[in-house]
């Protein structure tokens, strides 16, 4: 009875502990799940089809909002896997800090998952969509909200839970 | 003489080492001193326990900027922080805000003061 609450006290403490430890401090939660699209302003490409929000709220698909860039190896990283993604979803591109024609070259290359293309040149559509890093891809539903942000490459393993997220709406 | 002037110079001029750029800089310096303690309430989140002041990340400059053009365009602190805050979540502010379930991050300080207080004077009697 002496150490009692001494040794309760540590085993929350442990627990807690514990529980953090399965956690990536690398990996910050978005804080848009749940919520509406945020507002945005994009360039146009010269290359490549246009969006604006008001097209991700008109239509009704699920859709994908995929942040990348030319210069960013992690994004070829999974181009491969956005690719298979596009087969079934339409895929809307923001490039962070890019220029039409390298965007061009790269997909020219590597093929194009994106049904349209926007330049986001200052960082701040980045910024509204509480993008740290790139690639960064939101999971969008039919009424325009975000479902699900996934941070960093999609690899083959996150394909399967993307895919599995999307057959639950 | 020369490593004391160097540790005191490093020690009391710590501002030298901001990130910030000549062509962040406002012109307004009071909106300038404004948009510094802005950034040294908000944390780089990328480089984790450094604000974005001081910060060298692409992130961070892109945080910067923002501040000053909300401030110039009439923002207050508080809006801007609060804008800041509902993009990244409590990550990015260095003190989290008390709600219920950010309230163990308060209390369990002072419990753990009021524990040891009690073991220490109990140990006294």
């Amino acid at each position: 009875m002496k150490y009692f609450f001494l040794v309760i006290s540590l085993v929350i403490i442990s627990f807690f502990f514990y529980k953090g430890l399965e956690k990536d401090p690398s990996i910050i939660p978005s804080n848009l799940i749940e919520k509406e699209i945020p507002d945005f302003k994009l360039n146009k490409t010269k290359l490549f089809p246009f969006f604006k929000k008001l097209d991700l709220l008109e239509s009704k698909d699920l859709k994908i909002v995929n942040f990348f860039a030319s210069w960013c190896p992690p994004c070829k990283v999974e181009h491969p896997n956005l690719i298979k993604l596009s087969e079934k979803f339409p895929i809307y591109g923001i490039a962070k800090k890019d220029s039409d024609n390298k965007i061009y070259n790269w997909l020219k290359k590597s093929g194009n998952p994106f049904k349209a293309i926007g330049l986001d040149n200052d960082g701040s559509a980045s910024i509204n969509w509480g993008v740290y890093g790139l690639p960064e891809t939101f999971l969008i539903n039919g009424d325009g909200k975000i479902l699900y942000k996934h941070v960093g490459p999609i690899t083959k393993k996150d394909l399967s839970k993307i895919f599995k997220i999307l057959a639950r709406e | 003489m020369k490593l004391f002037i160097t540790i005191f110079f490093l020690i009391f001029n710590a501002d030298l080492s901001k990130s910030v750029e000549p062509d962040e800089i406002l012109e307004n310096t009071e909106l300038e001193e404004i948009a510094r303690e802005i950034g040294r309430n908000l944390r780089c989140l990328v480089c984790q326990n450094e604000d974005i002041e001081n910060s060298n990340a692409d992130i961070a400059k892109d945080l910067r900027l923002l501040v000053r053009k909300k401030l110039t365009e009439g923002e207050s602190k508080k809006e801007i922080i609060s804008f800041v805050h509902s993009r990244y979540g409590d990550f990015v502010l260095f003190s989290p805000p008390f709600r219920y379930d950010t309230l163990g991050l308060w209390i369990f300080p002072l419990i753990f003061f009021i524990f040891l207080s009690y073991l220490f004077f109990r140990r006294k009697n």
